[in-house]
């Protein structure tokens, strides 16, 4: 395309954006610091004032501990207060701090059903002055997610719904339609073994399984450090060094 | 009395007059235990209990320590206060429990605040203040929560001194061979009025919820309030919500002029049929923003049944402080935090103050007690948990014992069964020895626990604990747990 052809199309992108009611300066981005995964996202990183869905890959679609690290080390990443919002009290807080969220930064709500944490989730968006909202929530309708997404622009903030589901077989419902910008699942994968005994860093599969104006992709990284950054994986131990390095290339 | 006061082990009794007779009013806990009652005459009393001590009552003064009493209610707990003389507060607490964590949080924090200061009360919640009366007095249960729309049922083997009725009429009762309350309600009502006149029809009716019984709300002289008496009753909500908004407008211009800001309010509504209802809002800090109280008074809105309509709309900051101005930060020298005040009373007003908090580190090695709540407005002293151990993200509630295979004395399992499924430990960390806090309790003198962190072959990691005596853990035996769930 001529360089003239993508001052065009840009300009019918502000045009339509504006019809939706966003402003320009929405366009802010949370990147995550790596190339791999920031080149797959439209605008190089998370939408900030947007709604996003994160959920564990297979037995942890019910426990979320690695979803929960994940919107974590993102929320981490944000400026200001950051606002939780659950429903079972089974969180650890010294794993948030361990992840970047230090104790002071986090306010918690428990709410007591799905309805009031929807609500308090909303509230949090529209105040405005948070850095980021998570709530972990079961059920997500297309209308509860369509509100998330308006609030969450009116108050520009980040907002992650870490999806939660009471039971293995419930977790078909993730692949239902929602609002929500982009859409995660994080897996848990064996790490990688250390030349000692020992545990080394957790690693995740991570899938990017949907994303507006982007496509699908999948990434395996190492779980979010002390500052919430997650880093690719360089697969150097289970697989011969010129494999992983291909498959480097074809992720970046 | 204060320091004048005379000690809680002394057999102290209140002296009063009924007629030429000097008979005791009050007795104090150690001359109950000796057998004196009220009501009896002193020189009985003198007779059965050769040491006690007499102060002459004084029921002025009674009445105005209860007043007393209700008014600090008033401040701390519902909207609707009433003393019931000669010994009872009436607290109506619709509308107000949820700022207090359900009805039984409520009713068992009231009576262990008034225990702390020394008032031994009895207290219950009931649907009709004539029920909650009787089962406050002669229920075994210092605090007890009568089934909604059962409170009848539940007081009618409570004797008949539970149905507020002048003494005479009580005795004349009991002479007719009614003990209970139930027995009273049992036969036809029509002879006893006839012979006892219409009070105990009413207090009969009263007691099931037959007849509505308003609450007084005792009224503070000094409190900043705003009233609006209409002309024709209102009843839609956009009506009622236009009204708050002016009724706030009012207050909040006398608050700035007394240089308050409202901590709680009470918005009161007295409908056509002579009940009330009401509204109470709670704030983490004084408030003086007119749209902030609108904002919250508002919300609740919805709880509000206007009936045939509200004549008069009532709001009052029952309790007020000195707002504390702060100077604004400029964007110059350091960045603005954003005030999170608001969201904090919007939130806590919907769903409970108490569900809304921080988690703050506590010094303690045993990982169920280095968390513990507080407040969601506390200040940040930047305090962390030691760095270095990782922790689960998910921490089980109560941790779940597992079978292992494991070799001993310090290695960690090879093999385990969690919720019936067996998984292969490949990778693991540890031991993590944490050791029981002998200085809580005597039974964690040998505690220990060794944790573990393991991978098994999926590439889930789990917190284990091998849970035993210091000898168990020398040898390696003792009970396997699972603790909870690592990213």
């Amino acid at each position: 395309m001529s360089a003239a052809a993508n001052a065009v199309v840009a300009d019918l992108r502000d045009r339509i954006r504006q019809f939706d009611g966003r402003a320009a300066g929405d366009r802010a981005v949370l990147p995550f610091g790596v190339p791999e995964i920031d080149g797959r996202l439209p605008g190089g990183g998370l939408a900030l004032a947007s709604l996003h869905e994160v959920c564990g890959g297979g037995a942890d679609a019910v426990e979320g501990a690695a979803a929960m690290l994940f919107a974590a080390g993102i929320a981490a990443r944000t400026k200001g207060q950051v606002l939780w919002c659950l429903t079972r009290p089974d969180l650890f807080a010294p794993a948030l701090a361990q992840a970047g969220l230090a104790p002071g930064r986090v306010l918690y709500v428990e709410a007591g059903d799905e309805k009031s944490l929807l609500l308090c989730f909303e509230e949090g968006l529209r105040h405005g002055g948070l850095g980021a909202v998570v709530a972990e929530v079961a059920r997500l309708s297309m209308t509860a997610s369509r509100r998330l997404q308006l609030a969450a622009e009116a108050g520009g903030t980040l907002a992650i719904a870490l999806r939660r589901f009471r039971h293995r077989r419930e977790a078909d419902a993730f692949a239902l339609p929602s609002a929500a910008v982009t859409r995660w699942r994080v897996s848990q994968r064996p790490s990688a073994p250390l030349p000692v005994p020992g545990i080394g860093r957790a690693r995740w599969l991570l899938e990017l399984m949907r994303c507006r104006a982007g496509e699908a992709a999948e990434f395996e990284v190492e779980a979010s450090d002390g500052e919430g950054r997650i880093a690719f994986s360089p697969r150097l131990a289970d697989r011969s060094p010129a494999a992983g390095h291909g498959r480097r290339r074809a992720a970046g | 009395m204060g320091a004048a006061a005379p000690p809680a082990d002394k057999r102290l009794v209140l002296v009063g007059r009924d007629g030429s007779r000097r008979i005791l009013t009050a007795v104090s806990r150690p001359a109950e235990q000796a057998g004196l009652r009220i009501g009896m005459a002193l020189t009985k009393a003198h007779a059965l209990v050769p040491d006690i001590l007499t102060l002459p009552a004084d029921p002025a003064a009674d009445a105005a320590a209860l007043e007393r009493l209700a008014l600090w209610a008033l401040q701390h707990y519902a909207p609707i206060v009433s003393p019931d003389p000669p010994d009872g507060l009436v607290i109506d607490t619709t509308g107000a429990d949820h700022l207090h964590g359900g009805e039984a949080r409520m009713l068992s924090g009231l009576v262990n605040r008034l225990g702390a200061s020394g008032i031994f009360a009895r207290a219950a919640i009931a649907d009709t203040w004539g029920a909650a009366h009787a089962a406050a007095r002669f229920l075994a249960d210092p605090t007890s929560i009568l089934p909604t729309g059962a409170g009848a049922k539940a007081v009618s083997s409570l004797p008949i001194p539970g149905l507020r009725l002048p003494p005479e009429t009580a005795a004349g009762l009991h002479v007719l061979g009614f003990s209970t309350i139930g027995d009273v309600l049992a036969v036809p009502r029509a002879p006893l009025v006839q012979r006892f006149g219409p009070l105990l029809g009413r207090r009969l009716d009263q007691l099931q919820g037959v007849v509505c019984e308003p609450v007084d709300p005792l009224r503070d002289a000094e409190r900043v309030s705003a009233r609006r008496v209409f002309g024709e009753p209102i009843g839609a909500p956009e009506t009622i919500a236009r009204y708050t908004v002016a009724l706030i407008g009012d207050l909040c211009r006398e608050l700035e002029k007394r240089g308050l800001g409202a901590r709680r309010l009470d918005l009161l509504f007295h409908r056509v049929d002579n009940s009330l209802q009401a509204i109470r809002i709670g704030t983490a800090r004084p408030v003086h923003d007119e749209k902030r109280l609108a904002r919250l008074l508002c919300d609740r809105i919805e709880t509000i049944e206007p009936g045939f309509g509200i004549e008069i709309m009532e709001l009052s900051a029952t309790l007020a402080e000195p707002l504390v101005l702060a100077q604004a930060a400029t964007s110059l020298i350091e960045t603005e935090e954003a005030d999170l005040a608001g969201l904090v009373d919007v939130i806590a007003n919907r769903i409970g103050a108490r569900r809304l908090y921080r988690i703050a580190p506590v010094e303690s090695d045993v990982p169920e007690r280095s968390v513990r709540r507080i407040a969601p407005l506390a200040p940040d002293n930047g305090a962390t948990w030691p760095e270095g151990w990782p922790r689960p993200a998910r921490l089980l509630a109560r941790p779940e014992e597992i079978e292992v295979m494991a070799l001993v004395p310090d290695h960690p399992p090879a093999f385990f069964t969690w919720r019936g499924v067996r998984r292969r430990v490949t990778r693991a960390d540890g031991p993590e020895r944490i050791f029981g806090e002998w200085w809580k309790r005597d039974a964690e003198l040998a505690a220990v626990r060794d944790y573990f962190q393991v991978e098994d072959e999926a590439g889930e990691r789990f917190w284990l604990f091998r849970s035993g005596s210091e000898a168990e853990a020398l040898s390696g035996t003792g009970r396997w747990f699972l603790h909870g769930i690592f990213a």
